[in-house]
């Protein structure tokens, strides 16, 4: 089956400063493709060349297979996009603004009733129905731009930092809704929120400087940090010398360091070669020289670290 | 077409109603009824002149929209830009012609809400004399087409910057010289140095000539068509200034 988005070498330039060059990516029904990167990095340009909003000055964005700048009524007509900052008319109320969506969108008679009813309950926005948008809380008006986006349950959903602002229940609420709603569709999120891409993308894209520097799974991501599948000991500030250098002497180890010093305990953390599962072998080596030691945990690596490396070694 | 219309109402519909939900619809009407009655009574000499007509009312209409009408306008594309909102109509399914259309259509509606309360005027020298009301219908719809000009002409200037103020002051301007371009001030001036085809040119331009045929009664064909064609062509750099413009 064709990729429900699909974008090929978009490229835009805004006077002299290149926000994007040259990005290609394809999301698949099933699919929900975290979008990563420094601010400024290019995300939303992408986003918004992507929804035809944006006209790029080189390469194309098809939605369902229309092309979006030749054929841009029937793509978007098949995407519900949330902008940057959840734009809405302040002046409206939730329920009257989603009615006028569902109008645009071509809805008619009972069922502009029955899908801005859905919209506003998948969106938990029932209490404030009949408040102006303007006078909403953050939370509230993204979630009015959510609605906007789901009410004519569309095959492609663009959301550009839909959780931005949110608190941590909010937070939670949103990341359910993508959830379930997954399965269906073919979904970009884009955030700058790390654990986001854990909780709920499928797949994630980092891009810096408009280019795309690293695509794959998070558990991917995290495997080109250097800290992937190292091992954290916590030992007593005596023995830390000892145990280190027994560390050293594992040939799966590729270094170690250490970390959290703390009253008369500190921890080291041995650096896994690639590829290599090094726990084994240095439990094996610390119980052959009996050594002491308090704790011993497999690290995974910080998605935060990775991105850190990945977005700052491209520096030209 | 029938879709192009329908959305068009759509959007109409909702900008209608946003005129509404402010007091930005009780002040303007408030003012453009007070202010129309001011100048035909008070400057126009409605009582002194003796004549059952209401050409003292409908004479300082150009110059009533000079300054109301871009305030109308100005918001149209500027503020939609300004929120953002402009991302999220560009991005339904929806043509900027279709978003155009409606947005002129809610405005041109609104201003034309804006003279049908002035009934009282008319009600007035029906009472008083014994008016020709063909005249004066002929002279609403001249009104009406040019506040439709300038509307078009501030929708347009609109949807170039996403400041109000400045999107306000070019389009009072612009239409302060399309509203002049036939006077003798301006007439003398641009003789002096240029063709008489282009002082003619500019001279056939004006509102005020045109607005006058028609508050005389006669509704020439030259006239309708050259406010119709103002407003199409005005709409039309609207509608290329809106795709062109919409992230700057």
């Amino acid at each position: 089956m064709a990729a429900l988005i699909e974008a090929k070498g978009l490229q835009k330039t805004f006077g002299a400063i290149t926000a994007v060059s040259s990005i290609s990516l394809a999301v698949e029904k099933g699919e929900v493709l975290g979008f990563l990167g420094p601010n400024g990095a290019g995300k939303s340009t992408t986003m918004k060349m992507i929804t035809g909003f944006l006209e790029p000055d080189a390469g194309q964005a098809a939605i369902c297979g229309f092309d979006v700048q030749e054929n841009p009524k029937a793509a978007k007509a098949q995407l519900g996009y949330l902008p940057e900052g959840a734009p809405a008319y302040g002046d409206m109320t939730p329920g009257n603004f989603l009615r006028f969506i569902a109008e645009i969108r071509g809805f008619e008679g009972s069922e502009i009733k029955g899908r801005v009813a859905a919209a506003l309950a998948r969106a938990g926005l029932g209490a404030v129905v009949d408040q102006r948008i303007e006078t909403l809380s953050k939370g509230f008006k993204r979630r009015v731009g959510i609605a906007q986006a789901i009410l004519h349950d569309p095959p492609v959903l663009i959301m550009d930092e839909p959780t931005d602002g949110l608190d941590p229940n909010q937070k939670h609420h949103v990341r359910e809704l993508i959830r379930e709603m997954a399965p269906h569709k073919a979904i970009i999120v884009s955030t700058h929120i790390l654990e986001e891409v854990e909780a709920v993308c499928t797949r994630a894209v980092v891009i810096d400087k408009g280019r795309i520097v690293a695509d794959g799974t998070a558990e991917d991501l995290l495997r080109r940090g250097r800290g992937y599948g190292a091992i954290a000991i916590k030992v007593r500030l005596a023995d830390a010398e000892r145990v280190s250098k027994a560390l050293s002497g594992v040939a799966e180890v590729a270094g170690v360091e250490t970390f959290d010093k703390t009253g008369d305990t500190i921890r080291l953390r041995a650096f896994a070669k690639t590829n290599t599962q090094p726990a084994k072998a240095i439990a094996d080596r610390l119980s052959r020289e009996q050594l002491p030691f308090e704790e011993i945990y497999v690290e995974h690596g910080r998605l935060d670290d990775v991105f850190r490396d990945i977005t700052t070694s491209t520096q030209a | 077409m029938r879709d192009t219309l329908k959305t068009a109402y759509i959007i109409a519909k909702r900008e209608f109603a946003a005129y509404f939900a402010t007091p930005l619809a009780a002040v303007f009407l408030t003012i453009f009824v007070a202010a129309t009655g001011a100048f035909a009574f008070y400057i126009g000499g409605f009582f002194d002149r003796g004549q059952a007509n209401l050409d003292s009312f409908f004479a300082y209409h150009p110059w009533l929209y000079l300054l109301l009408v871009p305030a109308v306008a100005m918001r149209l594309w500027a503020e939609e830009r300004k929120s953002g909102t402009i991302e999220l109509l560009m991005t339904l399914p929806i043509s900027p012609l279709e978003a155009i259309l409606g947005k002129f259509a809610a405005a041109w509606a609104f201003i034309g809400l804006a003279l049908l309360l002035t009934f009282p005027m008319w009600i007035t020298v029906n009472v008083l004399g014994d008016p020709d009301n063909g005249v004066i219908l002929t002279s609403y719809i001249g009104s009406f087409l040019v506040a439709g000009a300038f509307l078009a002409i501030g929708s347009f200037i609109s949807a170039l910057t996403k400041n109000q103020v400045i999107a306000f002051i070019l389009s009072a301007t612009v239409c302060f010289l399309f509203v002049t371009s036939g006077m003798e001030l301006v007439q003398t001036a641009l003789r002096a140095w240029t063709p008489r085809l282009v002082a003619d040119a500019v001279a056939s331009m004006s509102f005020l000539t045109h607005y006058e045929e028609i508050t005389r009664g006669v509704i020439g064909a030259g006239s309708i068509v050259f406010f119709v064609s103002l407003i199409a062509f005005a709409l039309l750099a609207n509608a290329i200034a809106v795709s062109q413009k919409k992230s700057a």
